[in-house]
């Protein structure tokens, strides 16, 4: 994947069709380019951050969020969807449970919410394992939980987007909402490590 | 019938790569990337095909080819597809 030769046919042939469609008056060019940087732009994992500290510092927002994860987020002005709606379910981890999220069939992700997604989300590997031994792929990234923690593997789809609601970390109750929101990180709203 | 994208649960896969970067924060790993994703979004914006169909693209490429290939050739497969299927190009007009 990584090969500069493979890299640059692909490149090539990439270029090639952009500039056929080009042509044809299909696409332009500098609007790809503005597309993308809004698209990266309003895509980051401080999103979901800012959901989880605002759900951990409201306990009537959690609820919101809990119930109906798609309309509460949508009060913070954030769109669950893309270029299609989609349903957002947020999964809360307790002290005996823990959840964490998959696409097995390809790369479903809150990719507002979370940025663009990690390579390792889009795996053959994790899509095949954290179905079959979520303990032991947890463990992998260094998330090693205790054996009576309940485990669920949310399998995400076309249609419905997961975030995990990361537990709130010991001896932060005097953290203000932005302190808390520096604390979560883009793993923790998959569910492949704790705070 | 099974679909090769299908692997939920599958064994044989190996482990995890996180790679050396765990945070894998890069969106786009080379520039072809970008544009991949920028040029299917915006024909997805512009009704030349749904979402649904390129899904479908990717998911009904050869097991061999599926397995092979990155995340991002996939969707340049799938585009190819879906473009001569809706004779935006011709047949073999992208090929090399």
């Amino acid at each position: 994947m990584s090969g500069t030769h493979t890299d640059a046919a692909i490149s090539r042939r990439v270029r090639k069709l952009e500039a056929l469609l080009e042509e044809r008056g299909i696409v332009a060019g500098a609007a790809l380019d503005e597309a993308l940087d809004a698209f990266l732009a309003g895509s980051s994992p401080l999103n979901g951050a800012r959901i989880v500290a605002r759900a951990w510092t409201d306990p009537a927002f959690k609820e919101r969020l809990l119930a109906d994860g798609t309309s509460a987020v949508a009060e913070l002005g954030y769109a669950a969807g893309g270029v299609q709606p989609q349903r957002l379910r947020v999964v809360e981890n307790t002290a005996r449970t823990h959840n964490v999220v998959v696409c097995t069939l390809c790369s479903c992700y809150p990719v507002r919410l979370l940025g663009p997604s990690p390579s390792w989300y889009k795996s053959e590997a994790y899509r095949s394992r954290v179905v079959r031994e979520p303990r032991a792929v947890l463990a992998e990234f260094g998330c090693v939980l205790p054996a009576d923690t309940e485990i669920t593997v949310w399998d995400s789809s076309a249609e419905t987007r997961y975030l995990v609601l990361p537990r709130r970390p010991a001896g932060t109750d005097d953290l203000t909402e932005q302190a808390l929101t520096d604390l979560v990180t883009r793993n923790a709203l998959i569910g492949t490590a704790t705070l | 019938m099974a679909r090769i994208n299908d692997v939920g649960g599958m064994t044989g896969f190996g482990p995890v790569v996180t790679a050396d970067d765990p945070d894998d924060t890069e969106p786009f790993h080379a520039d072809w990337e970008a544009r991949v994703f920028a040029l299917n979004s915006a024909l997805v914006r512009e009704g030349v095909y749904n979402l649904d169909e390129f899904r479908d693209a990717v998911e009904t490429m050869p097991p061999g080819e599926y397995l092979a290939a990155s995340y991002y050739e996939r969707w340049f497969h799938a585009i190819r597809v879906l473009l001569e299927r809706k004779g935006v190009v011709a047949a073999g007009e992208l090929d090399d």
